[in-house]
């Protein structure tokens, strides 16, 4: 109950900002009658209505994992975002390597199969995709 | 109708190059596979190849034919773990486990493998049949929109995508505000002033679709087997009874007018706005056992329970792409993957593709006629194959799927920001999916929000501004209440259309179809 409270309400939070921002939408010289903003409006209109709906019938609360659980998952989004950021530093198979390691290791490999899984899966998708298909993969210092 | 059958013989011409084969013999293989892993499914499994396809350079054509290839492939692939493991392989497949996993158990589990083949084959077979003549006649009315209609129908598209089976249509409301919210972000098409990118030059034009659909859909799942980690491993240890892959004839006459049933049943399903192969399979299911389970057979391995819903999924996979084609608005998960692509190589689905394109309409068509084929005899004498690669664990899949995902953006745009929007469309999936929000009409929202805009300023110019121009034309009427028919249906009959096992939290994290 209480988080699809807390759910529509951060929803009519959003919808507020929206149109907030929609009204801030600078206008040009050339328009047409119903201009760049009253669309945007609609839009906020109908995440304002939903999201009341979603606060005054709220659906019972979804099964949240423990906390450690939680945490994993907000790791591996970081440890994504790290990969982003390195690819284009380390080049695709050192990158690549890293992150499917660290991702079969918290999916329950043992961590040396991890490791294996890690240079396979990377090797493997560069064989595949670049050697193969001829696709373009962030290169590093060492040209792959 | 000598027109129907002469564009659909110059498909043939088209469809039958060498790389055409290979393309749809390639489609046909992976979604085979996309759709027996557990874990991808057909909406997934297509967002995952789309950047691929479009990095490769394929033309329309081609590419198109390989990702409803996979669409096809993975409608066949899902029944294979249902089968053998209870575990569908993907949503649609959810139904086959009633009946398929008894009979595995009894040690028929060949059986009805090689029966749900079969199946598979005469729904795809008779649907693709049904797209070939129902997509014109659609076209046809299509034709007769101007942009006051197109307004309509993207609002009767958004009311009924939370589909009948929706649970909470408050949530998927929000979830079509929230796709459009976003589309909205980026240099005004019209004026071309700047909305809602709070100066930062990377959001002028707009999010990709691609990354969006690609983080929602796939990198999406990766969170949600992060978060069951434990839960999905067990059941790997299962053991598989698979036996001779045959069907006796017996038993394919036995089960002939369920697949019959079905095949209509399900096709009308995948046409019907909002109802995806999900939908197709229950429905068939649910009609088939009160038609004809006078035994109480039904749930313990009987014949007719497996063919019902694959003949069912399979012929809405082809009804689906009807109303994608016809009028470009999809109707369920996949068809709007396969629509994003489409826009992404800068072809616009419609009835003008059909006037413009029709190479591209009726060489689709006539390879999936072929991929057909390839499909069944994957699916019946290779199934073994398949059975195989169940066995990938989802600890090295599911990486390998989140790597994928990075290729295939990157490959695209060579950004890093775009690859950052895409892992916080990851996050953000993964937490609609837990508040049970659904995520066809984010991206739906996200695909049409710009032309759905265009169509009503574009009927605002022509009225001077007037709003009841929108409410004025037969069509249009029609269509609005369409929309509002189809946003309260599921309030009062939506418990009807939905499988018992789907309520529990066991299929929160499953892919929609």
């Amino acid at each position: 109950m209480t988080n699809d409270r807390v759910f529509g309400g951060l929803g009519v939070l959003l919808a507020c900002l929206y149109v907030w921002q929609a009204s801030r939408i600078q206008l040009s010289f050339i328009s047409d009658p119903f201009g760049p903003k009253a669309f945007p409006y609609l839009v906020g209109g109908l995440l304002g209505l939903a999201s009341l709906a979603i606060f005054l019938k709220p659906d019972k609360n979804p099964d949240w994992p423990a906390l450690p659980r939680l945490l994993e998952i907000a790791v591996a989004g970081i440890v994504l975002a790290a990969y982003a950021m390195l690819l284009p530093e380390i080049g695709f198979v050192a990158a690549t390597a890293m992150a499917s390691f660290y991702l079969s290791w918290r999916l329950g490999a043992m961590l040396l199969a991890a490791l294996l899984a890690g240079i396979a899966i990377s090797v493997g998708i560069f064989v595949v995709f670049h050697l193969i298909l001829g696709l373009t993969l962030a290169r590093g210092p060492w040209g792959f | 109708m000598m027109d129907t059958f002469s564009s659909l013989a110059d498909g043939f011409w088209i469809a039958l190059t060498w790389q055409n084969l290979a393309l749809a013999l390639l489609g046909c293989f992976l979604g085979t596979i996309i759709g027996a892993l557990p874990g991808l499914g057909p909406s997934n499994g297509v967002a995952i190849l789309i950047p691929l396809a479009f990095t490769l350079g394929l033309a329309a054509t081609p590419a198109l034919i390989l990702l409803t290839s996979v669409y096809y492939g993975a409608m066949y692939g899902g029944r294979i773990s249902s089968i053998l493991l209870n575990i569908p392989g993907d949503e649609p497949a959810l139904m086959t486990t009633l009946d398929g996993y008894p009979m595995a158990q009894q040690g028929r589990g060949g059986e009805a493998l090689a029966l749900s083949g079969v199946a598979s084959f005469v729904g795809s077979f008779f649907a693709t049949w049904g797209l070939v003549f129902l997509a014109p006649q659609l076209v046809k009315v299509a034709l007769l929109f101007g942009p006051a209609e197109y307004f309509a129908l993207y609002a009767l598209a958004f009311a009924t995508l939370g589909g009948v089976a929706s649970r909470n249509q408050a949530k998927a409301a929000f979830a079509a505000g929230l796709g459009l919210a976003i589309s909205m972000i980026g240099v005004d098409g019209q004026t071309g002033v700047p909305r809602f990118s709070f100066g930062v030059v990377h959001l002028y034009d707009g999010i990709g679709f691609l990354v969006a659909i690609v983080g929602l859909f796939a990198l999406s799942e990766v969170f949600t087997f992060i978060e069951h980690r434990s839960d999905l491993q067990e059941a790997k240890e299962k053991k598989m009874l698979v036996g001779r892959a045959t069907v006796p004839m017996a038993m394919l006459r036995e089960t002939a007018p369920a697949m019959a049933r079905s095949t209509v049943v399900g096709f009308l399903a995948g046409v019907l706005p909002g109802a995806g192969a999900s939908l197709g399979s229950f429905v068939s299911y649910t009609l088939e056992k009160r038609l004809s389970d006078r035994n109480g057979t039904f749930g313990k391995g009987d014949p007719r329970g497996v063919a019902a819903p694959e003949a069912g999924n399979n012929a809405a996979a082809g009804g689906a792409l009807v109303p994608m084609l016809a009028l470009g608005v999809p109707g369920s998960g996949t068809t709007a993957v396969l629509l994003a692509m489409l826009l992404a190589l800068n072809v616009t689905p419609g009835p003008l593709l059909f006037q413009k394109n029709p190479d591209v309409v009726w060489g689709l068509i006539a390879a999936l006629f072929i991929a057909n084929f390839m499909l069944l005899a994957m699916n019946i004498p290779m199934v073994k194959l398949f059975v195989r690669v169940l066995l990938v664990p989802s600890r090295y899949l599911m990486p390998t799927v989140a790597m994928i995902s990075f290729v295939g953006i990157y490959g695209i745009s060579g950004s890093t920001f775009d690859l950052f929007v895409m892992i916080i469309f990851g996050i953000m999936g993964w937490l609609l999916r837990k508040f049970d929000v659904p995520l066809v009409p984010v991206i739906l929202g996200v695909l049409l929000g710009n032309q759905m805009e265009a169509n009503l300023r574009r009927a605002m110019t022509i009225s001077d501004g007037d709003w009841t121009a929108l409410f004025v034309s037969p069509l249009s009427i029609g269509l609005w209440l369409f929309a509002l028919l189809g946003f309260i249906a599921p309030l009062i009959a939506g418990h009807y259309f939905r499988p018992k096992i789907a309520d529990d939290t066991a299929v929160e994290g499953s892919d929609p179809d």
